[in-house]
Formats: C-alpha cells, structure tokens, sequence
C-alpha cells in the first residue's frame, strides 16, 4: 500500500475516532452560560430545549467504546499497511501482495507457512487435519470392500455426500435431470468400487455432440428418438422406429454399440434399460439427439482429497448394493 | 422567544405534505402485504402460481424498496416539509418544485412497481431498479434538497432546529451515496453493468446500503422523532448539548460501518476492522437519540396512559434503542460468525423497520392528520389503540421467530461430528426453520392489518364534517 492511500485511510479514521472524543469531553462540561436544566431560550413552534447534562453512565459507555476500538486498532489490521501487534490475517490473500512478490503470491504463502506465519484460515485447517487427519488416514487404509461392510464409514460417507454432492444428485442421491441417480445400480462408468472412486476423484466429461456429430438429417430425429424408445421396450410407431434404425446405422453405434447397450469405457449410456438422464419424454429425447447434451462431474481429488473421496466411494456403492 | 408575527396554519404548505401523509399509508399497505405475501411464500412456495413476476426473487425487492423508498421515504418528505416549515416559521420554497418532488416521487415508484415484477433489475440490493430510474430519483432528490435547504435559508427564526440537522444530513447523504453506488454502463434502456467490480462493487453496495439504513432509516427518522416526540408529550428536549454530541458523532461513524457486512469475506482485514471499530463506536451516539426521546417525556409519563399516538412514538424509541444496541453487537466478528447469512440478520433488520421506522412514521402520522384537515384527533382513537397493539404483538412475533430460527440455524450450520463432518445438511436447517416462518408470517399479518385499521381510520378523518373531531381534552371538558 502507497503513502498516498495510507495517509488516506488512517488520518480519517483517527480523525472521526479522536474527534467524537474531543466532542464528548467538549460537551460534558457546561459552556452554555444556561442553567442546568433550564430552557436554552430558543423556541421552534412550541419546542424548546433544555440544558441537562449528558448521563454519566452513557457518557463512560461511549469512553469505553472508544478506548476499545483503538486498542482493537493497535492489535489487528486496521490502519491502512500496519499489520497489528498480534500479525494476525484471516487468509492469505494479501501475502504475496504485501511482500511485493505479487507476481509469485503462491512462493509467498509457501514461504509464509515455513516460517510459521499462519493466516487463521490455515491454522484453524491444520487443527482440523491434526484432530481428524488420523481417522480418514485409516479408512484410507482400508480396503474399498472392507469398507463398505463399515456401517460407520457409511454414516461419514453420507454426511460429506450430503454436503459436497446433494447439491446436484440430492438428499436422496435419485439425481434430476442432467444429474444421474446414484440408487439404481445403473451406471455410465461402470459401478465397480474401483471406478466409482475414479469417477469422483477424476472427475468425468460425457459429451454427446448434436446428432452425434453424424450426416444425420432433422426429418430423421424422430424417427430415431422411436428407435430409441423401441429398445427400452416402451410404446412406439414401429415405422418410424424402423427408419430410426437406419439413421441409427449412419454411426450412432460407434459409441452406443451395435445393440444400443452403450460404452461404459467412454460414458456413453445405454440406450436398452429405460433410463433417461436428460428427461424421457419423446420432446427431451428428440432435444438430446438433436441438440447433443453435455455433462461435467467435477474433480473431487484437489478439492476433498482422497481420504474423503475414498469414504464416499464406499458410500456410493452402498446406495445401489445394500 | 423571536418577535416575529408567527405564521398561521393557513401560511403553510400543506398540500404537498398531505400529498406524501395519505401515499404513505397507501404504500405502506403496498409493500407490507408484498412483505406478507413472500413471507407466506417461503412456507407454501406454490403461492407464486408458477408466474415469472409472482416468483420470491422478483417480488423481495418489490417489498424491499416499496417499504424503503414509497413508505418511509414519503413519510420523510411529508414530515420534513411539515416540520422544516413550523420549525423555521416559513413557508416551504419553491413550492412548484416542491409539487414536482411528490409527482416524480410517486412516478419513481410506480415505474419500480412495474419494472421489478418484470424482471428488469441491476442486482444490487436496495437499488435494483435500473438505470433510467436511477437518473429520475437523482433529479427528484436534488430537488427535494433545493426545497429543504432553500427553507432552511429563509427562516424567521435565528437558530435551527435540531430535527432539521437531522433531515439535512438525511438528504445530503442519501443524495451521495445514491451517485456513488448507482453509477453504471448502460448497455440498453433496460440493463446496465456495475462501474465496480468485485470487492470494490461489493464494499461500494454495501457502503450504501448500510448508510440507507444509517442516514435514511435512522438519521431521517430521528429527524421525525425530534418533532413528534416533544409535540405529542408537550414536553420540552431533555438536553440540547446531547443532541448536538450524538448528532455528531452519529454522521461521522456511520459512514463507516458498511464493511460489517462483509465479514470473513474477501475484503480486505484492514477494511472489515475499520467497519467493525467504527460500527462499535457507533453504539452510544445511536442511543443519545434514544435518551433524549424517551427522557423527554419526563413528567409527561402519565399521557401514555391515555395517549395511544404517544404509545406509537415512545414504542418506536424501544425497538430503536434495542436494535441498535442489537447492530453493533452482530458487527463484532465472532458474533458475525453465528448471525451472518442467517434469519438473525432478517430480525434485526425488522425490529428496526417495524418497530422503529413503521411505529415512528405511524405515530407521527397519527399527530399529523387531524391537523392537515383540520380537526383535533383523528376519527376513532379506539381504533389508533387497536393499531398500536396490532403492531407491536406483530413486530414481536417477527422478530422473535427470527431471532430463534437465526440463532438455530448459525448453530445447525457450525455443528461439526466428532470426525470432523458437519452433522446438518442445509435442507435440515431448512425444516427446522419452517414453524418460525409460520409465526414470522402471523406477525406479518398482524402488522398488515393494522395498517388497514389505520387506512380505515384516515379515510373517515379526512372526511369528517368540519368540528366534528374536537380535541379529547375539549370534549371531555
């Protein structure tokens, strides 16, 4: 921070502060030449005004306050640059930028951290690590299969599921549109532990591009969304559904298979089981063919790390395998 | 006392402060049934019948603005200029102007009243309506400040009230902090990004924002209750050299309590220090109003007896003394931790806007009307009792809920397990604050119909043959 902007900020705030002061002590002695009590002689439309003294006990409230703001001043962060007397930060936002290493504020908070200047935030995350680093250190070390037998590592599983994975799969885990559920053992990666955990450690990205990203005409999409509903056995116009197939042929298999039973390898669903991740409506099929869809899962690893992850694969798995 | 002729009733303008006393009441009705209605929407959310402009997001600023700007702020321009005008002994300045400030008022609130439902909204809270709007409000309050001072500088008497310090500081203040917060690229006649961005936006919205409650909700009202207050209770003020400390002291550090909104954010800690130091201090100066208010009536305790228009004032100064002893403990930063983003922040809010702004405004409005047209009490001072109770059993209920569903669900969000996982989802916080919303919304009722009683009430004033309303005093005589 520049001279400029600290003078800009502390002569202000000392200013306001030792002002109300010097107003406080100027008002509490009587310099109005009226009588305590007495009318100050003016009148507005019948009010007047009398000169009674300012209460002792507000008048040391209001001394109290301003002692404590400028204690509270001297210890923390307050006056522009000066950095208190317990060197307190809350992050460490303003690491980097304070050591005039702006451009390398990660070395910074390396450094900072190596020489024990912990911001609250990363104190108060080592404490936590500290206390309960050990417990998801040995669910860690347990095997996947082991675990899910663990009917406690189950209960924390679904309690970082509730809070890190509800938002899009729901309380339930049944998913909405665009959001798989995770209860009917019907699965895009495939529902083995091991690839559960991939998927949230890593993260996936299914795409499907519009029409596949085929030769595929618009008079064709309804043709194929009948096709599509012919393979999961629902109602349908059988010659529309045979005109599907033929679009169907022009490449759809590549990923979704000859049989329509999907790629569990590269995401793509299958077409056979009656589930519909975009909607199942003849409309929101015909949307999905036409329009191509788009699903991210986000990567878990850097941001809960993999002992958490590893719980809530367990978890995970137990929805669809009680 | 000045030697002056006094001027008589008859000298003052009092069209244009009829004007905003009856659209008060009016808008008052408006945007607390809007209050009511979303509140009722948070319990059963099909009440917005699946319609864009019925929906919660669209109708909050609705209610926000309507009880901010068309109730309170008309109630402040009816009783600034009722006041600056007996109170200098002059009549108001420029009273053409003085008309254009009721009509671009209400044309100002009627195009929000339009334009929010449909969507259009800049997205800072308080001042959502966009652009356009913005300029129009920038115009009508420099004129409103031209009028106000312009009266100021023509008074007959050789001091200035301490109501009117009040009031200028209201209008200056509001008019900068309006400019600064409001400014904007236009990209159509709709829509318009922020100047700021990022912590800088954040700080400037919230630098306005907690100054609308400082200056317009706080420093504009006491300007109200200065008059009021000693008027109704036919007492002098109790100190002169306390209104001048804390008036004072209460412009120079509110100006500076807006950071204690965005605690453990990503402003700056010097800056979130400065907000919570300042809005400390501000603690005593906000009380001085208080005291002086309520030891006013020293001597004069026995009318609240009889007198349920002093019962509104005298309420009013309560929930204001407790909510801004409440405001100064929620800045502190551990107590920020529990209140912030919970129902708390909702009760405090409401315990000044109900309590303290809605019973101030009421009460003055009680005093007000008879005199405007005429007569010596309102039609049925039953029914200002009937009011008054209604309005406090409602603000209690709100702000109670508030308080239980805030303090609860601070304390739902922080529960952590023994391996360190946090034993609530929010949906459970959620549940659990579903019967305090049954009872927030009661209150909101309550309140509400109040209102209607006073609606019902001024109607039958305004038209009441001419000597039909003698003062009580008179006809008890």
């Amino acid at each position: 921070m520049s001279i400029f902007w600290n003078v800009w900020i502390i002569f202000p705030t000392l200013l306001v502060i030792v002002g109300c002061f010097l107003l406080l002590r100027a008002c509490s002695k009587d310099n109005t030449g009226v009588k305590e009590g007495e009318s100050m002689g003016h009148s507005f439309d019948g009010i007047e005004e009398l000169n009674n003294s300012l209460p002792k006990w507000w008048t040391y409230m209001f001394y109290i306050s301003i002692v404590f703001g400028l204690i509270y001043l001297a210890l923390y962060p307050g006056l522009g640059s000066y950095k208190g007397l317990f060197g307190w930060t809350s992050s460490n936002q303003s690491i980097g930028y304070e050591e005039g290493i702006k451009a390398d504020s990660k070395a910074a908070v390396e450094l900072a951290k190596a020489e024990n200047r912990l911001s609250q935030y990363d104190r108060e995350v080592a404490a936590a690590d500290e206390k309960f680093g050990p417990i998801f250190a040995a669910y860690l070390a347990t095997p996947l299969e082991d675990l899910v037998k663990d009917e406690e590592a189950l209960k924390v599983g679904g309690r970082l599921f509730l809070q890190n994975c509800a938002q899009c799969h729901g309380s339930d885990a049944r998913g909405s549109i665009g959001f798989p559920n995770l209860t009917d053992n019907n699965w895009l990666y495939g529902g083995e532990l091991a690839t559960i955990k991939t998927s949230i450690m890593n993260g996936r990205n299914g795409m499907m591009p519009p029409k596949g990203g085929l030769p595929i005409e618009d008079s064709e999409i309804q043709g194929l969304a009948e096709y599509v509903f012919k393979l999961s056995g629902r109602d349908h116009d059988a010659t529309l559904a045979a005109q599907g197939q033929a679009s169907f042929m022009k490449g759809c298999f590549a990923c979704h298979g000859m049989d329509g039973t999907g790629n569990k390898f590269m995401g793509a669903p299958n077409l056979t089981d009656d589930a519909w991740l975009y909607g199942s409506s003849r409309l929101q099929v015909m949307q999905s063919i036409a329009n191509g869809r788009s699903g991210v899962m986000p990567a878990w690893d850097d941001i809960l790390g993999e002992e958490k992850v590893h719980v809530i694969s367990a978890y995970v798995y137990s929805l669809s395998n009680k | 006392m000045m030697n002056h002729s006094q001027p008589t009733g008859a000298d003052y303008n009092y069209t244009i402060v009829r004007q905003f006393a009856l659209t008060t009441v009016l808008w008052g009705i408006v945007g607390m049934a809007v209050g009511v209605l979303i509140a009722a929407q948070l319990i059963w959310p099909q009440l917005n019948f699946e319609t864009s402009w019925l929906t919660y997001s669209r109708l909050r600023p609705l209610h926000t603005n309507a009880v901010i700007f068309a109730f309170g702020t008309s109630a402040l321009f009816a009783t600034s200029y009722y006041i600056v005008q007996r109170t200098c002994q002059t009549r108001l300045f420029a009273p053409k102007l003085a008309a254009f400030t009721f009509w671009g008022w209400q044309a100002i609130i009627l195009s929000t009243v339009i334009t929010l439902p449909m969507g259009f909204t800049s997205g800072k809270e308080y001042a959502e309506m966009e652009w356009p709007i913005d300029i129009a409000i920038t115009i009508v309050w420099v004129t409103y400040a031209v009028v106000f001072f312009g009266t100021i500088i023509k008074r007959t008497t050789s001091h200035i009230y301490v109501a009117n310090w009040f009031f200028g500081a209201f209008i200056i203040t509001v008019a900068v902090l309006h400019i600064v917060n409001s400014m904007a690229v236009p990209v159509s006649l709709f829509k318009s990004y922020s100047m700021y961005s990022g912590a800088v936006d954040a700080m400037v919205q919230w630098w306005y924002g907690h100054n609308a409650v400082g200056f317009l909700l706080t420093a504009g009202f006491l300007g109200m209750m200065y008059y009021f207050v000693p008027k109704q209770a036919g007492r002098p003020v109790y100190s002169y050299r306390l209104s001048i400390v804390h008036f004072w002291a209460l412009i120079a550090l509110y100006i500076w309590a807006g950071p204690h909104h965005l605690h453990y954010t990503a402003l700056p800690d010097w800056t979130q220090t400065l907000g919570m130091v300042m809005s400390l201090i501000l603690f005593a100066p906000s009380w001085g109003g208080m005291i002086n208010g309520i030891m006013t009536l020293s001597g004069a305790w026995h009318k609240l007896r009889t007198d349920p228009v002093l019962r509104f004032l005298v309420v009013s100064l309560s929930f204001y003394g407790m909510s801004t002893f409440e405001g100064p403990m929620m800045a502190i930063k551990t107590v920020n931790a529990l209140s912030h983003y919970t129902d708390w922040t909702v009760g405090h809010v409401h315990s000044g806007a109900l309590g303290w702004v809605a019973m101030v405004s009421i009460g003055s409005l009680y005093h007000l009307i008879p005199v405007l047209f005429g007569h010596g009490r309102m039609y049925s001072t039953n029914l200002v009792n009937v009011h008054f109770w209604l309005a406090t059993i409602g603000t209690v209920l709100y702000i109670v809920a508030m308080w239980i569903s805030g303090v609860m669900q601070g304390l739902m969000w922080r529960a952590v397990n023994s391996d360190g996982t946090l034993t609530y989802s929010f949906v459970e916080s959620l549940e659990a604050s579903y019967p305090f919303y049954f009872v927030r919304f009661i209150g909101g009722v309550f309140f509400l119909t109040g209102m209607l009683i006073m609606a019902y009430n001024v109607i039958r004033t305004v038209n009441a043959p001419k000597d039909s309303l003698p003062p009580l005093s008179e006809e008890k005589a």
